[in-house]
């Protein structure tokens, strides 16, 4: 693996691997100590270009427990504010020795523009515009993995029912999505008001919902996503209420759930808009698991980018013991 | 750790020579148990831990024998080194291979169980790995198969077979005894 920026990247193999090494990280975080020596030495930025809180946590935790050394860029203190432009401030913290860099950016391509500049560190895509936030996906995949193998049911993807449901048009967490199931054999089906899809769905691997009730009732995951403000998707509802009435798990809609059935939400969670406050606190909401899952996945990201030079091929000829 | 393990991943393991047959590491096995048990005057907070992959089953069947011998159950644990080693890259992360550790360590005896002892930084590295669980109040180590050419200062306290190799051969322990060969 040489940068993490699309879900693409990876294909099936690639995701099948970050959850496989992802267990093993978890495990670490249930240890007395939970850090491990793996990444002694390496050095990770996380340039965050647009605000969030959990992502860089996230991300800072998971290197902290691979012992990798952290900094943090902030691009409010930034010399962007100066005028430099951004490929001057990332070859300037390149050139600082930093082995990866975690990038945020409110544009969409930002990552992948930091991935043509650099010259030997690695990219993650922590979320570039509506384009794609690959991590948040892949902790979702890992989530649902680990507690339908809880539930007893068959962990693997194929023909699960996938239903993705509200903001797709501005959430680069559904891109993600979309990909990372339907790469693993999910079958993905989307619910939202017209005015919140994509205006064009050609080549998604998805289905859209006619009917929101009867799409709930044959789903085995339920993504829900927040309504973007923040990226304007206020102007594409009437009322936050109306939103709510048609297209927010509200008890009513929750209780047409299964029982094994899991509800996903990426975070921060608008409680009384896609999500009712009761239906958020069921025990098949799995909100924090996801959150505690994501320190094991992006640990599992960061160590296969930066601690296995090359992946893991050609490793069996190494004498020791 | 587990050279049969390595030996499957794109070479093939060509055998040589049988050095044990499954009789005589299960009689290896038997002598190390009862070893162990003399040495630490009984099985009062001993702890097996094999290392993955190669060492687990064999601290399973000590613990067994040690049962039969002692009345006595004896805790048994896995751990995988592979986030603590110097060689990090150059072997693969197993997803067969978990870390499970019964228990808070401190005070405890620990016995670390591998199949074969080479350069020693598997041990090295199972050391590092083991003060995260706690302060030990002993390690000690049982190997079945000691062959040599360490890189590092450690030695076993428990040995199956002494058996002289060459650095390029392959040693292959299992329940069906150990055979010397090499990759091709």
């Amino acid at each position: 693996m040489t940068h993490l920026l699309s879900v693409a990247d990876l294909g099936r193999d690639g995701i099948d691997e970050v959850l496989r090494v992802a267990d093993a990280f978890a495990e670490v975080a249930r240890r007395p100590v939970r850090k491990v020596p793996t990444l002694r030495g390496k050095a990770i930025a996380t340039l965050f270009f647009e605000e969030s809180t959990r992502t860089r946590l996230s991300f800072e935790t998971a290197a902290k427990r691979l012992s990798a050394d952290v900094l943090s860029f902030a691009a409010a203190s930034s010399s962007l504010k100066k005028g430099e432009s951004l490929r001057d401030t990332v070859e300037t913290i390149e050139a600082m020795g930093i082995d990866a860099l975690v990038v945020r950016h409110s544009a969409a391509g930002v990552p992948q523009q930091v991935a043509r500049w650099v010259r030997s560190s690695k990219v993650v895509n922590a979320g570039d515009g509506w384009h794609e936030h690959p991590t948040q996906a892949l902790l979702d995949c890992f989530t649902v993995r680990q507690v339908r193998a809880e539930q007893g049911r068959d962990p693997r993807f194929e023909g699960l029912q996938v239903l993705v449901v509200g903001d797709v048009r501005h959430s680069r967490v559904a891109r993600s999505q979309v990909l990372a199931y339907s790469l693993l054999g999910a079958e993905v089906t989307l619910a939202a008001p017209a005015s919140l899809l994509p205006p064009s769905l050609e080549g998604w691997p998805v289905r859209v919902a006619e009917d929101l009730d009867g799409a709930l009732v044959e789903a085995d995951v339920v993504s829900l996503l927040r309504l973007q403000a923040e990226r304007g998707s206020g102007a594409f509802v009437p009322s936050l209420r109306e939103y709510t009435a048609g297209w927010g798990l509200t008890s009513r809609r929750a209780a047409l759930l299964a029982p094994t059935t899991i509800v996903t939400h990426p975070g921060p969670m608008v409680r009384g808009v896609e999500i009712a406050g009761d239906v958020a606190d069921l025990p098949q909401a799995v909100v924090t698991r996801q959150v505690t899952n994501g320190v094991a996945v992006r640990m599992a990201v960061l160590f296969l980018l930066l601690g296995a030079p090359g992946g893991a091929e050609g490793l069996g000829k190494e004498a020791d013991g | 750790m587990a050279e049969r393990e390595r030996s499957h991943m794109g070479s093939v393991f060509v055998p040589r020579s049988q050095v044990l047959t499954g009789a005589d590491v299960q009689r290896a096995l038997t002598r190390m148990a009862h070893e162990v048990a003399e040495r630490n005057r009984g099985l009062d907070q001993v702890v097996l831990v094999g290392l993955q992959t190669g060492g687990v089953p064999l601290a399973q069947a000590m613990a067994k024998v040690l049962e039969e011998a002692e009345a006595v159950e004896v805790p048994v644990g896995s751990l995988d080194v592979a986030f603590y080693r110097d060689d990090i890259g150059l072997r693969p992360v197993l997803p067969e291979a978990v870390t499970d550790i019964p228990g808070d360590l401190t005070g405890q005896v620990v016995v670390l169980v591998d199949d074969v002892l080479f350069t020693g930084r598997t041990v090295r590295a199972a050391l590092n790995a083991l003060g995260d669980f706690g302060r030990a109040r002993a390690v000690q180590l049982a190997v079945m198969v000691d062959r040599g050419h360490r890189e590092l200062p450690i030695r076993p306290d428990y040995v199956g077979k002494n058996l002289p190799t060459a650095r390029e051969e392959i040693v292959d322990v299992s329940a069906e005894g150990v055979v010397i060969g090499t990759l091709r």
